[in-house]
């Protein structure tokens, strides 16, 4: 709360959560909010491609469902897609990231050389072939982008223990005989976890703009589910007549992803005084 | 002498990390059991024309073995058939490389002309209202969504405003030559109209793809300046009336640029990730298309071709980094 409280003095910052805020309550009423919350699955060819209105305030699409309803819908398999799957990510490559950089010879070579061959080609094409050969499914790209984003995370907590390691506070813990697991989760993670919580804010735009690539592709879950990407792909043959069919997921996906940059930068300026004002990394997983 | 031990240390792993990397992507590619037998074959193909194409392409032989054969086949330099388009991998992603190649070094070029100037102004101008636009700018740079982008730049220059193709990489056959970079072709043969062509064609995925790539570079030149700017010789310099100009763009600039030059390895990994999406919506005959469509059709030997290459291109441009690292900062050496 009180982390909060000093993000929220930064305007920019700021007005992310209020963003992600507004975002994720849109996400959770999405029922109560959409103006014809059955049009997410039901057709209606006679008002197929309706520019925006009164009746229809993001117009229709070209099965004659409500662009705003189903934006709303979209919301939440955006969120529930980036969320899992850099949970997972996290889960996944934290503790590879400790136990590599605690024992950086030859157990950390033989950990950072297995990322290295997942981080040796971009992230969207591993996820692309993975998400390809299971089948278009929801489960099926979280499971993707999950197995192809840990290894940045490894790498991330890999150098960051092996700094931390020679902190005399750890070296003071090691002495006194705690034991390796202890010392890696009482003493070296909340050491780094001020970055982690960064990348992770950040990394979760960047994983969503990974998503709505694949969803884009073909490669997410098949219609009528309004995901972000394949809306914007299905606009595509109606262009430049009905463009507000593409514009509205793709200015949601901007604005949302925005939002989580921000606050990641935010946190930055909050969590980590030394690089105040310095480098910024694009921690996304299109990287 | 640092620098060829650092070379030789990073290639002893090259061949290790790419013998990991057919290996994941094998296994990614056999996880569920499909048949590629039965797509090479169509629809009307009898069990024994299915058993006869299995045997051929070694499909009936144990999952290691495969891996195996495949693995040494490689390493001869023999990348196998694309089984949809029935020619070798390795002359199809030849054929698609310099148009892939052409478009990341365009949009490499313009962000790094446009990102390290404006990084600069933004750095000298901390604050100014120039600063504040440029940061919406990059914000926004790497929050858009690469397809998106190209869409918008489709629906604007090209259905709206009728200014460029809306797809494509060239109008009619392309200029014949040998380097396969359509601007560099076009202008040898002194064919002009092609190379306007050519141009018309490149200039809204490079723009789709350089938007992205110039934010970071704004972003990490305008820290570097920053960071910089407080050392003491900038100090020195002020006092001992160095001009202010040469201050910045000579010595400034060297030191802020390491910082830069480590993002452009990431930047570079940005352009090959954004080429397979934007080649996608530009109809472009890169290997981005390539992959995306030998995915979409479980072509193995393609996607494995794919990746070998993608994998190699990221290792050497990783190493020449880290050389261009020490050569631009003297510590290092």
């Amino acid at each position: 709360m009180k982390l909060l409280g000093r993000i929220a003095r930064d305007p920019v910052a700021l007005a992310g959560l209020l963003v992600l805020a507004v975002i994720v309550l849109a996400a959770i009423f999405a029922p109560l909010l959409a103006t014809y919350p059955q049009d997410v699955t039901t057709y209606h060819t006679a008002q197929r491609l309706l520019p925006p209105s009164a009746t229809h305030w993001f117009g229709t699409n070209q099965m004659g469902g409500d662009i705003y309803s189903r934006l709303l819908f979209g919301a939440r398999i955006t969120l529930m897609t980036a969320v899992i799957a850099v949970a997972v990510s996290v889960l996944i490559g934290v503790p590879i990231g400790l136990v590599g950089g605690y024992w950086p010879g030859f157990i950390g070579d033989g950990l950072m050389r297995v990322s290295d061959v997942f981080l040796a080609v971009p992230q969207i094409v591993l996820a692309m072939a993975i998400a390809a050969t299971l089948g278009p499914q929801i489960q099926n790209v979280i499971l993707a982008l999950s197995l192809t984003y840990w290894p940045f995370w490894a790498r991330l907590v890999y150098a960051e223990t092996r700094n931390a390691k020679n902190e005399i506070y750890v070296e003071a813990a090691v002495a006194l005989g705690v034991p390796p697991w202890r010392v890696m989760v009482l003493h070296i993670l909340p050491a780094i976890a001020p970055s982690l919580i960064i990348r992770t804010s950040i990394g979760l735009g960047g994983t969503i703009l990974t998503a709505s690539a694949l969803g884009f592709l073909g490669l997410g879950p098949p219609p009528p589910s309004p995901e972000w990407g394949r809306m914007i792909a299905d606009a595509r043959a109606f262009l430049p007549g009905a463009w507000w069919n593409a514009a509205a997921p793709g200015i949601a996906i901007l604005v949302l992803v925005m939002a989580f940059n921000l606050i990641g930068d935010g946190l930055r300026d909050v969590l980590d005084p030394k690089l105040r004002g310095q480098a910024r990394a694009r921690g996304g997983a299109v990287d | 002498m640092r620098l060829l031990g650092l070379i030789a240390r990073r290639l002893v792993w090259v061949p290790a990390t790419l013998i990991g990397l057919v290996v994941l992507v094998f296994v990614i590619s056999h996880v569920v059991p499909s048949d590629p037998a039965r797509i090479l074959a169509g629809e009307n193909a009898t069990a024994a024309q299915l058993a006869a194409l299995r045997h051929q392409y070694g499909f009936d032989r144990p999952l290691p073995e495969q891996l195996l054969r495949y693995i040494i086949d490689v390493g001869r330099g023999d990348m196998g058939v694309s089984l949809y388009t029935q020619t070798p991998v390795a002359s199809e992603v030849w054929r698609r490389l310099p148009a892939t190649m052409e478009l990341a070094v365009y949009a490499m070029a313009a962000a790094v002309l446009f990102g390290v100037p404006l990084g600069v102004a933004a750095a000298l101008r901390r604050n100014s209202w120039f600063d504040h636009a440029l940061r919406v700018l990059t914000v926004s740079g790497l929050a858009i969504a690469a397809f998106w982008l190209a869409i918008l730049l489709q629906l604007l220059f090209a259905m709206w405003l009728n200014l460029t193709p809306v797809q494509g990489r060239v109008s009619d056959f392309g200029p014949s030559g040998i380097t396969g970079f359509y601007t560099i072709d076009a202008a040898l043969a002194g064919d002009w109209a092609s190379e306007l062509d050519v141009l018309r064609h490149l200039a809204l995925p490079v723009m789709t793809l350089a938007f992205p790539a110039m934010a970071t570079i704004v972003r990490f030149t305008r820290a570097g300046v920053i960071g910089t700017l407080g050392s003491f010789f900038v100090d020195y310099q002020r006092a001992m009336g160095v001009p202010w100009r040469i201050t910045v763009w000579r010595y400034v600039l060297r030191s802020a640029l390491t910082g830069t030059l480590t993002q452009i390895g990431l930047v570079f990994g940005n352009l090959l990730a954004g080429a397979v999406v934007v080649e996608a919506v530009f109809d472009w005959p890169g290997l981005g298309q390539f992959a995306v469509n030998s995915i979409l059709q479980s072509d193995y030997n393609a996607i494995l071709g794919f990746t070998i290459y993608v994998g190699v291109m990221f290792i050497v441009v990783n190493l020449l980094i880290d050389v261009g690292q020490v050569l631009l900062d003297p510590r290092g050496r």
